[in-house]
């Protein structure tokens, strides 16, 4: 399972990677393996305030829709239009390519109260 | 909860499979082995097998077998003859539906059924408690083990297998040695069969297929595979409150029969006419997949109804779904709208099969 060192994550299984006062939002490799192909992928609109927890994405497999939720505060500054033209990408490159949506984050302590990478794995075992 | 599951005699070899189980009918069954996508692919492309060892099999025998069995059923059983087998539904009073099933005549009093796995339990007492004469039922559903074999290439993996023996005509059964039985029939609409062994034997011979190429489904794919072609599924688009008209399925009862249970509340909505119908709706364009309760609504938005099945069509590349809708919306061509999380998705009732299988099939 690929965990990568420089980013965050948080119990429901999004990343985060801080860049400046941006946040780069997305789900983890081991969620996009539970969710199996991603046929859909609701993003939110830009401008919208989000608290920590919110679900604030919807991503969809043939199965279910499941709720992405925000590990952080912020304000929605920019979405991913690429994973809603293919949302595949979510399932190939969910580090990557298939990021959803970034935050101008509120309070940077926010993102150090994520688990780190090593955190992370403990938790999915 | 997981210890009243029910487990099928093939579920260790789905776990070595990889397989991801859920409960489904109070069976705990593979949803999928890695890609619903794939599965369903290789059953439109190639070949596909399914267990389906939570389905109900039932043997209905002896004198006046068939006068009985075409009282409980709603198709005309006098139309077969011995190795044919028919789509039929077994009826409430009040001409819901409690069951949609398919039998097959061996012999002239005996009868083999293959019922839902959430009904096996309701539809043998309520077969029980209608019996007659000499008529006598064994639910063999507990000591059986079922697997759908589904593709353009089914046939040519079966002959492949059983060295020389066909496979019987489209909707049509044999019995084979060591106890199996094999149906030409399954709910995909592709050529393929169903097959019904000793548990025993069911891991050998689902190991036989998985051996010459075919590629372990889940009950994800299946649902997508037998939406596709329009296919209901009990307890989503059939309920005892619905009844085979309302629900399209006329073609399978034979009104033209002196009597069946349900049949005087059919004659009565006949006469009154139909106040809603089970309708294919199809998205315009691109759009949240479309998934059972959601709301359908004109295209004013006033509501209609709502979806009781839904998926996004993986051989379309588009949402597909049915739905009862008021008759006056229900024409083919009719535009409505699809409500998803407050978004509404462009959608126009079509006709059935959303998907048209383009092989020859037997």
């Amino acid at each position: 399972m690929n965990v990568p060192e420089d980013l965050r994550y948080n119990n429901s299984h999004e990343w985060v990677r801080l860049e400046g006062d941006i946040a780069v939002i997305g789900i983890s490799d081991h969620a996009q393996e539970e969710l199996t192909d991603v046929v859909f992928v609701e993003l939110p609109e830009v401008g919208r305030s989000v608290d920590a927890g919110d679900p604030t994405a919807v991503v969809e497999s043939v199965k279910a829709a499941s709720d992405i939720y925000s590990p952080i505060s912020g304000e929605v500054v920019e979405v991913n239009d690429s994973v809603e033209a293919d949302p595949s990408l979510v399932n190939t490159a969910p580090y990557t390519d298939g990021w959803i949506f970034k935050l101008r984050v509120k309070d940077t302590a926010q993102v150090d109260a994520l688990l780190d990478a090593a955190g992370y794995r403990a938790l999915i075992g | 909860m997981s210890d009243t599951l029910l487990h099928s005699p093939l579920e260790n070899l789905h776990i070595d499979l990889g397989a991801r189980l859920v409960p489904f009918a109070g069976w705990n069954m593979p949803v999928m082995y890695g890609s619903i996508i794939t599965e369903h692919q290789a059953v439109r492309n190639g070949v596909g097998i399914f267990d389906i060892s939570h389905m109900g099999q039932f043997v209905i025998s002896g004198p006046g077998a068939t006068s009985w069995l075409n009282r409980m059923l709603t198709n005309d059983l006098e139309k077969l003859a011995d190795g044919e087998g028919q789509y039929t539904l077994m009826l409430n009073d009040r001409g819901g539906v409690i069951d949609d099933l398919i039998i097959y005549r061996e012999s002239p009093e005996s009868y083999f059924l293959v019922v839902n796995a959430s009904m096996i339990d309701a539809d043998a007492a309520w077969l029980r408690s209608h019996l007659e004469g000499a008529v006598e039922i064994v639910d063999q559903s507990a000591s059986w083990a079922g697997m759908a074999v589904q593709g353009p290439k089914a046939s040519e993996i079966f002959e492949g297998i059983f060295g020389g023996l066909q496979l019987p005509p489209r909707n049509g059964v044999s019995r084979m040695d060591g106890e199996v039985i094999v149906c030409r029939t399954g709910y995909t609409g592709e050529d393929g069969f169903e097959l019904f062994c000793r548990s025993d034997d069911a891991e050998s011979i689902f190991r036989k297929f998985l051996d010459a190429g075919a590629v372990a489904c889940g009950l994800g794919a299946r649902d997508s595979l037998r939406l596709e072609m329009g296919y209901p599924l009990n307890g989503s688009d059939l309920s005892p409150e619905r009844s085979p008209l309302e629900a399209g399925l006329g073609f399978f009862v034979a009104m033209a029969k002196d009597d069946f249970v349900g049949r005087d509340a059919l004659v009565a909505q006949k006469e009154e006419g139909l106040k809603e119908r089970l309708v294919g709706i199809e998205y315009l364009e691109k759009g949240a997949p479309p998934r059972a309760h959601y709301e359908v609504l004109d295209e004013s938005g006033n509501r209609l109804g709502e979806l009781a099945s839904g998926v996004l069509s993986p051989s379309l590349g588009k949402g597909i779904g049915m739905a009862y809708l008021p008759v006056e919306s229900a024409k083919i061509g009719t535009e409505i709208q699809v409500d998803v999380r407050g978004r509404r998705f462009p959608a126009k009732v079509v006709k059935k099969p959303f998907y048209k299988v383009p092989h020859a099939s037997a």
